[in-house]
């Protein structure tokens, strides 16, 4: 089933933005363009303007300047029941007076659907709702509620569905089979969701694109894994998922196309990184590299790893998980830097606190960020 | 519930019900079954200084039917329009402390409770100044001539009416605002996202949530304002006299109980009638 037939084209933000009148700007000349049928994500902490800019393509909030497109149509100031927009609220907003039917058939109704009943069915059997029809909200539980706010919303098949962190009171487990069921309906309805959420691995799990917001402005846009592997500030580093940023001096620059790469020294050990994944100019940075491509090996002992290591860390915490060991490290100059390690049982138990270690890495996984950017950027808000 | 059981023993919801049974038959079941027997009472043989003796005189009530019924029916009449109009000002007032007043709610509230601050008769009493034949009021609606050289507001039942209504606003207001208030204004959003006009939103989504209000406030209005009989004496004149008018005039200047009485069951049963029938017809019957 594909409710995205007659859907007219890509959602379309230009110079948007909002200053509140007591001053405050939620969102800073924000262009966007999502195209339709894709499933975007706009993550980002508390008060980043993801949600002031999902209100504002609703039409719950007015833009101070730019335009908001969907396909040719401008909806900038059109009144939000007349936008061929939906939104999930944060807390389904269930109509707690009406039938779970009763709340699907809201939409079909105001706009004049004769007998929207049919309609109504095809979309709670595609919610798995078919046997609470008759109930009314306050007798279901979280998640129940939850997909009848998506089934009230997906039913009038508008063209851009927005979700305004629509797991958020869900417990964790709920949460992540709802994320699969979320996926699933995308996918099986084609319309073009735009999900707003602070949890990093919701956006990353079920976008096709995650644009990273931060202060009104969008840091970085692409893929999960293109985000994740090549996070280009400080804050997108450290807010979608961990990182190590290790101060270095830029020595010099090798190579040409695919093969260049920077070297940069690191307290007296140099590193290679490609020159895809450096995002400075300066002959400063910060060298990043995710806990999970950290390797370590008691020192004298042989390190699965080309290139360099860092020698001296000493282990001073070590906190297994089950699947996986986190390692706290403290550098021969002070900086203590996490490693997450896979417990595979190569090493038949773990490295007890207080050994000496020798530190590495693959190249091909380190990134170079502006020393300019506070390293502890993205870090406090989660 | 368990630890009360520890405390009170087995009988524990008996003995917290008691006190309150205790309270309503002394003060409320034993003067009404006075009130049903006087109803019932001969009103020749006997007198409100000697009493009355129970003779099944159902004729009380035909006769009090009989001559008082005009009365009756100005009451509901009078009460019905008052009860509209505390609604209609009511819930517009209640709407916006409810969503609009922001940092103003509770100063507005409490403006809303002020007048009770007062007695009920002194605000009537002044409301008898302000439309009185040369008040100001008046003088300038007969210089606008919109009321003519004669014409006045006192003594007619447009002042009976607006008495009843001034007077039990609040009461209106009150349980709209506590409705109104409960409503999540994210619904008001969520209707708008789903294609909603403002005026649908309305009738589909704040009325109904504010039903539970609309039915209490009206009942608090409509009920005492039925039995009224201030206004009607203090603003109004005999042609605009009230049931509670003439029950209060059999009781204290005829001295004629039996009727007095049989009038105010009738007006009770009345009043019983119409607000079960009312509350059926609201679906709210939760609030009975």
């Amino acid at each position: 089933m594909s409710l995205a037939d007659q859907a007219r084209g890509d959602l379309k933000l230009t110079g948007l933005h909002k200053r509140y009148p007591n001053g405050f700007v939620a969102v800073e000349s924000l262009d966007l363009v999502i195209p339709q049928g894709s499933f975007f994500a706009l993550l980002g902490p508390s008060g980043c303007g993801k949600t002031t800019t999902l209100r504002m393509v609703a039409g719950l909030e007015e833009a101070t300047k730019g335009t908001i497109h969907i396909g040719d149509e401008d909806i900038t100031y059109a009144k939000p029941y007349k936008r061929p927009v939906n939104t999930v609220f944060q807390n389904y907003a269930l109509f707690p007076h009406l039938t779970i039917a009763e709340n699907v058939a809201f939409g079909p109704k105001r706009r004049g659907a004769k007998d929207p009943a049919s309609q109504v069915k095809e979309i709670l059997a595609l919610t798995e709702l078919t046997e609470q029809a008759g109930k009314k909200p306050a007798q279901l539980s979280g998640g129940q509620q939850q997909r009848v706010a998506l089934a009230r919303a997906i039913i009038n098949r508008p063209d851009v569905l927005l979700l305004d962190e629509p797991l958020g009171a869900l417990d964790l487990k709920l949460r992540r089979a709802m994320q699969v069921e979320l996926k699933r309906i995308q996918e099986e309805v084609g319309l073009t969701f735009v999900h707003v959420t602070h949890d990093q691995e919701e956006a990353m799990t079920m976008a096709d694109t995650v644009a990273v917001m931060n202060k009104g402005r969008i840091e970085q846009m692409g893929a999960p894994y293109d985000l994740y592997t090549n996070p280009q500030t400080t804050f997108v580093a450290n807010f979608l998922g961990r990182s190590n940023l290790i101060k270095g001096t830029v020595v010099g620059r090798e190579g040409t196309g695919d093969d260049a790469v920077v070297k940069v020294d690191m307290h007296g050990t140099i590193a290679t990184i490609k020159a895809s994944k450096v995002h400075t100019d300066s002959d400063h940075g910060w060298v990043g590299i995710r806990p999970e491509k950290v390797l370590i090996q008691p020192a004298g002992e042989a390190l699965d790893a080309p290139g360099a290591a860092l020698s001296g860390a000493v282990v001073v915490d070590a906190s297994y998980i089950g699947v996986s060991t986190d390692y706290t490290l403290r550098m021969p100059w002070g900086q203590e830097i996490t490693c997450f390690e896979q417990n595979t049982g190569r090493r038949g138990g773990l490295i007890p606190v207080g050994t000496k270690v020798d530190v590495s890495w693959r190249p091909e996984f380190a990134f170079l960020l502006d020393s300019a950017q506070d390293v502890e950027a993205g870090l406090e808000e989660d | 519930m368990a630890s009360l059981q520890r405390v009170f023993g087995k009988n524990a919801a008996y003995l917290l019900i008691g006190p309150a049974a205790i309270w309503l038959a002394v003060f409320f079941l034993f003067p009404m079954l006075s009130l049903l027997t006087t109803s019932l009472s001969d009103p020749a043989t006997g007198s409100p200084i000697n009493g009355y003796t129970l003779t099944w005189r159902i004729g009380n009530y035909v006769e009090a039917l009989g001559d008082y019924w005009p009365y009756m029916a100005r009451s509901l009449m009078y009460a019905g329009i008052a009860t509209l109009m505390c609604l209609v000002l009511g819930y517009v007032l209640a709407y916006a402390i409810a969503f609009k007043a922001g940092r103003w709610k509770t100063v507005m509230l409490v403006l809303v409770i002020a007048p009770f601050f007062t007695s009920f008769l002194v605000r009537t009493l002044s409301w008898k100044l302000i439309l009185a034949d040369n008040g100001f009021i008046v003088n300038t609606l007969q210089t606008l001539h919109i009321l003519g050289e004669d014409g006045r507001l006192l003594a007619t039942p447009f002042a009976v009416i607006m008495g009843l209504t001034y007077n039990f606003l609040p009461f209106t207001i009150l349980p709209l605002y506590t409705s109104l208030e409960k409503i999540d204004p994210k619904l008001n959003e969520a209707a708008a996202d789903l294609y909603a006009s403002p005026f649908q939103r309305f009738t589909k989504v704040i009325w109904p949530l504010s039903l539970p209000g609309v039915v209490g406030g009206t009942l608090l209005t409509f009920i005492p304002a039925t039995g009224d009989y201030i206004n009607a004496s203090l603003l109004g004149s005999p042609n605009t006299q009230m049931v509670g008018n003439k029950i209060q005039q059999l009781f204290t200047t005829s001295g004629d109980y039996p009727h007095a009485a049989a009038l105010s069951v009738i007006l009770m049963v009345i009043i019983v009638a119409m607000v079960m029938f009312y509350v059926r017809r609201a679906g709210t019957e939760e609030l009975l």
